[in-house]
């Protein structure tokens, strides 16, 4: 079966500077894969790769066997990536059911229809309410997304990127900035959602990461060093010493 | 016509230089704090209207001094009172802020000094042909005005290479993202770089008033030209503003310099085909197609290189 | 403000029940009762004349806040379609008498639209690669193309003199020659409420709901599947159709178009009309087409500066409330709901006062300043009160009343942005707030 995401040899240069040198990665089907690094490792900088948001100076990115990177983030979205961000960025004047129903909207198939009443249409309406319910944000449904507490928000991330039906899911940092309690609860909401899907998280929470993927990779100064079950990671020396070793972030 | 050839590139260097010192402020406000600001061509004709008043009062050369001054005070009052309140409603905000400005100004100066052009001479000292080509003198005071801007183009380049607000603004032309990191002075910096930029903007128009048309349309007029020139040249991009306002501004004085048409040159069509979009285009002369110049090229740029001429940014 | 929200309880705001559909149609029929009767209670010339242009310029503010309201764009050159709009629907009519095809006036119109909607068509693909202040500058470099173009193309703008049409000569339908205003009236009026449905019915499309996730967004929408240029790009084209169909009925009403149609002045009123008005409702640049069409006809009689007062106006607007007049209105909604309103409209009186003295002085001053200087020392006439421009009276009760005014408006709003704060915190306790 072909993996799910398979990123070869992707470089990435911000003028002079290479962020990302050499990356390559893969993701089965169906796997939950957690990508670990220290701050600046490249991380949000893999996921701008992949997603589409930037393109690689060299190198290739394929989803589900075919040839994405140089698409643009809307293109690769509707082969079925869906992807979070690690700074909230959601549809902030407009009430968290709007938020919902318009990442719903391309995957129902109704695209820029203009003869269609949005709210005639009972799927969409069934989808939203099914995934506002998930993310337990019902009872908020008509406040605007910029008056959220910080929790809510990053729920609602959440939400806009499953909403789409996306099987591929990359979340980026979902927890950051969560209480203790809010990042159980979050991580419990994820590991339902994405049932059955294929799973990119970056996560700085290890006993998170280590409950939750089936295979981890270390990024390092934008090179992946390990990638492998929590074990192998758990036991590999160049990671204890460039990563594990250190504080964990 | 090598008088003509020569003459209107004195003319048009002439009006680039001024168009440089005003795309030149709009360049840095804009790259600074990301307001695009629709009034700057507004603080040009202030200038020449304050030129002219104060001209009556206590002389050019005094004038030319005050007046900039004047404008630039007013600059400051603006980014201290209007725009750093409105910068919490976003950028919209602030450039409808500026678009209402626009046109209050225009309205006020037509309430002081009428809606028609004012008499606003050269200064008798400089009122003297400086040479004659050809047959044609050309004026001492044009000579003067160029030498104005490019004396100012000279210190405006000192002070971005050698000083530190230089510097500060330099990073925020190639930065703009960090220019919220300057620290707690950023409010003093913003106000000073309009100030400034405004004061540009009023020299120009005290030095153009006597040689062009002192009116209270004249920013109307100017305005989208200027949008034309740091669009095309690519927006915040200093070289690009300088090479867009020079060649802008050579275009449409040689636009205006020439008379020909299609129908001049390839003779009349038939006349029984009666009026028609064709035969409109066929009679129009070039100096009368010279206002829509600026706006083609804003199209052709548009389809071929949206980023403009030296711009790096999307948006 | 975020620290208060942490706690809000299940609220209120989510109910929505049969009694909201039911107001929604009911104001929707209410509107359709007033364009009806309107003519019958004013019925003199110069208000129908005034309804006409009114009816004209809502369609028209309308258009621009498909724009500016539900896509976050800020055109300064929407008067192109509106005017374009207006040439074609004059070409049409004047081709229907020479033809002789069977077209009555009240389709005119529709080609009125399709006019502006050929323009936005061809041009809006470049004009909207690019939002924010990119898109601003390129509609207007677009709008002084289009205008300075117009006078060189006499054959199809008719130069200087513009384009003039009969009306009357149109096959008849119903029997209604348009020759009497009301006729013209009740046609406008007719498309009013044809394109306000439509418009409304578009910000309840797919479409128009990710017209506001990109104007919200753009970045984010196009993680969602769509690509922000091509939702820019249609949402343009209805504009530009919409403000075609204004252009049509103005062309209509005029029985002429000139370059005038597609000019910076008609561009700048369309933007007033729709932020003062307030862009974020839908209701919003209808108050403002009326205020503005109002002001617009009452003021040029009263004062030769009007157009400064809107300069003033509008810069107040964006300073002290960029929501606008419905942004102003709306805001008191869950005061209202949690029954909390009361409270802060006694401090509205108190600030009442000062506000007022404080326009009263700035109108002093423009008029002594704008009559002095224009010579003809007519005296200002203020709430019953002559005052003559030129006296020292005029300027001590000018100054007094901005200097006065302003300070103690001050102090009584500070006043009321107190009792508001009152109100809100207990209209969320009551869960009518988030
Ligand atoms: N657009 C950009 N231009 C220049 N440098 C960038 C850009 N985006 C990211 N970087 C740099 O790339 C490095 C990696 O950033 P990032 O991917 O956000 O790290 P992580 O998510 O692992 O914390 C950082 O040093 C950051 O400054
Ligand atoms: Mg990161």
């Amino acid at each position: 079966m072909t993996a799910a995401i398979e990123v070869r040899a992707v470089e990435k240069r911000f003028g002079n500077v290479g962020i990302i040198r050499d990356l390559n990665l893969s993701v089965a089907q169906g796997e939950r894969h957690a990508i670990i690094g220290p701050n600046g490792a490249g991380k949000s900088t893999t996921f701008n790769l992949i997603s589409g948001h930037i393109k690689p100076t060299s190198g290739e990115v394929r989803l589900n066997g075919d040839v994405i990177s140089g698409l643009r983030p809307f293109e690769i979205n509707r082969r079925g990536l869906s992807r979070s961000f690690q700074v909230t960025n959601v549809f902030a004047r407009m009430s968290v059911w709007e938020n919902v129903r318009c990442a719903v909207l391309w995957a129902t198939g109704h695209r820029y229809a203009f003869w269609k009443n949005v709210d005639s249409l009972s799927e969409v309406r069934e989808r939203t309410a099914q995934i506002l319910d998930d993310i337990h944000l019902t009872h908020r449904r008509d406040v605007p997304a910029g008056l959220l507490t910080y929790a809510e928000q990053r729920e609602l991330e959440i939400g806009i990127t499953i909403a789409g039906g996306a099987t591929v899911v990359m979340l980026d940092e979902p927890t950051a900035g969560m209480s203790h309690a809010e990042t159980e609860r979050a991580v419990s909401l994820i590991r339902r959602l994405t049932e059955g899907k294929t799973l990119v998280i970056v996560e700085h929470d290890m006993s998170v990461v280590f409950g939750l993927a089936d295979r981890i990779s270390v990024l390092v100064y934008g090179h992946i060093i390990a990638s492998g079950t929590p074990e192998e990671i758990r036991r590999d020396p160049k990671v204890k010493e460039a990563y594990l070793g250190e504080e964990a972030h | 016509m090598l008088e003509l050839i020569v003459i209107s590139t004195l003319n048009g260097l002439l009006f680039g230089m001024l168009l440089f010192l005003l795309s030149s402020g709009l360049t840095v406000i804009f790259s600074m704090m990301g307001v695009l600001n629709f009034a700057h061509a507004s603080f040009y004709m202030l200038g020449a209207f304050f030129g002219y008043q104060l001209t009556k009062w206590i002389g050019f050369w005094p004038a030319l001094l005050l007046a900039p001054l004047l404008v630039g005070a007013i600059g400051m009052a603006v980014e201290r009172y209007g725009l750093r309140n409105t910068h919490k409603h976003g950028h919209v905000a602030e450039l409808l802020l500026t678009f209402g400005l626009a046109f209050a100004i225009e309205e006020i100066v037509a309430m002081m000094w009428g809606r028609s052009p004012v008499d606003y001479r050269v200064p008798a000292l400089l009122d003297f042909p400086a040479f004659t080509i050809f047959s044609t003198n050309y004026p001492a005071y044009k000579i003067f005005m160029l030498a104005v801007s490019i004396l100012i183009f000279i210190v405006l380049l000192t002070v971005l290479k050698r000083t530190r607000v230089g510097l500060i603004v330099q990073a925020a032309l190639t930065h703009p993202h960090m220019v919220g990191h300057l620290g707690h002075n950023v409010g003093r910096i913003f106000m000073l770089v309009f100030g400034v930029g405004s004061a540009l903007a009023g020299i120009a128009g005290v030095i153009a008033g006597p040689a062009l048309v002192t009116q209270s349309d004249m920013a109307a007029a100017l305005g989208p030209i200027l949008f034309v020139v740091i669009v095309f040249g690519g927006l915040g991009s200093l070289p690009g503003a300088f090479i867009a306002s020079l060649v802008i501004g050579l275009i449409q004085t040689f636009a205006v310099a020439l008379n020909g048409s299609l129908a001049s040159a390839f003779g009349p069509l038939d006349p029984s085909a009666g009026p028609s979009v064709l035969t409109d285009i066929w009679n129009v002369t070039i100096a009368q197609v010279a206002p829509i110049v600026p706006y083609l090229l804003l199209v052709i740029i548009l389809i071929v290189r949206p980023m403009g001429l030296m711009g790096t940014r999307e948006t | 403000m975020n620290a208060k929200m942490t706690s809000t309880p299940t609220s209120k705001i989510v109910d929505t029940t049969v009694g909201d559909g039911l107001r929604f149609y009911g104001i929707w029929l209410a509107g359709i009762a007033v364009l009806i009767v309107l003519p019958l209670i004013f019925s003199s010339g110069g208000s129908l004349t005034s309804f006409s242009l009114i009816g004209i310029a809502i369609v028209f503010a309308l258009s621009y806040n498909i724009l500016l309201g539900q896509t976050g764009l800020l055109s300064f050159g929407h008067a192109v379609h509106y005017g374009l709009g207006g040439f074609a629907a004059c070409h049409m009519m004047n081709a229907v008498v020479s033809h002789g095809w069977p077209i009555p006036l009240p389709f005119i119109p529709l080609f009125g639209g399709l006019g502006g909607l050929a323009f936005a068509l061809v041009i809006g693909w470049v004009m909207t690669k690019r939002a924010g202040t990119v898109f601003s500058m390129i509609s207007l470099g677009i709008a002084e193309l289009v205008a300075s173009s117009s006078l060189i193309l006499r054959s199809v703008f008719g130069g200087e003199s513009g384009i003039s049409t009969d009306r009357t000569s149109l096959p008849k339908i119903l029997g209604l020659s348009f020759g009497p205003q009301l006729q013209v009236y009740y046609l406008i009026a007719f498309w009013l409420v044809i394109s306000a449905i439509a418009m409304y019915a578009l910000t309840r499309t797919p479409l128009g709901r990710i017209s506001n996730a990109v104007r919200d967004n753009p970045e984010r929408v196009q993680f969602i599947g769509y690509d922000p240029h091509v939702v820019r790009y249609i949402a343009f084209c209805f504009a530009g159709f919409f403000a075609g169909v204004a252009g049509g009925l103005a062309a209509i009403n005029f029985e002429i178009a000139n370059a005038a149609y597609l000019g910076a002045i008609q561009s700048g009123l369309v933007l007033f009309s729709t932020f003062i008005g307030g862009v974020a409702f839908f209701f919003g640049p209808i108050l403002g087409a009326i205020l503005v069409t109002y002001l617009q006809l009452g003021l040029t009689s009263v004062t030769g500066v009007w157009q400064l007062y809107f300069g003033i106006i509008f810069i107040g607007i964006v300073m002290l409330s960029p929501g606008g007049i419905a942004g102003l209105i709306m805001m008191h909604r869950p005061l209202v709901r949690a029954g909390t309103l009361p409270t802060v409209i006694p401090s509205y009186l108190l600030a009442a006062v000062p506000t007022l003295a404080l326009a009263c002085g700035v109108i002093l001053t423009i008029e002594s300043i704008a009559r002095t200087h224009s010579g003809q020392g007519s005296p200002i006439n203020l709430f019953g009160v002559a005052f003559s421009p030129a006296s020292p009276v005029t300027w001590a009760s000018a100054a007094i009343l901005v200097a006065g005014g302003f300070f103690v408006a001050r102090l009584s709003w500070r006043r009321v942005g107190e009792a508001w704060d009152r109100a809100t915190t207990i209209a969320r306790d009551r869960g009518y707030l988030a």
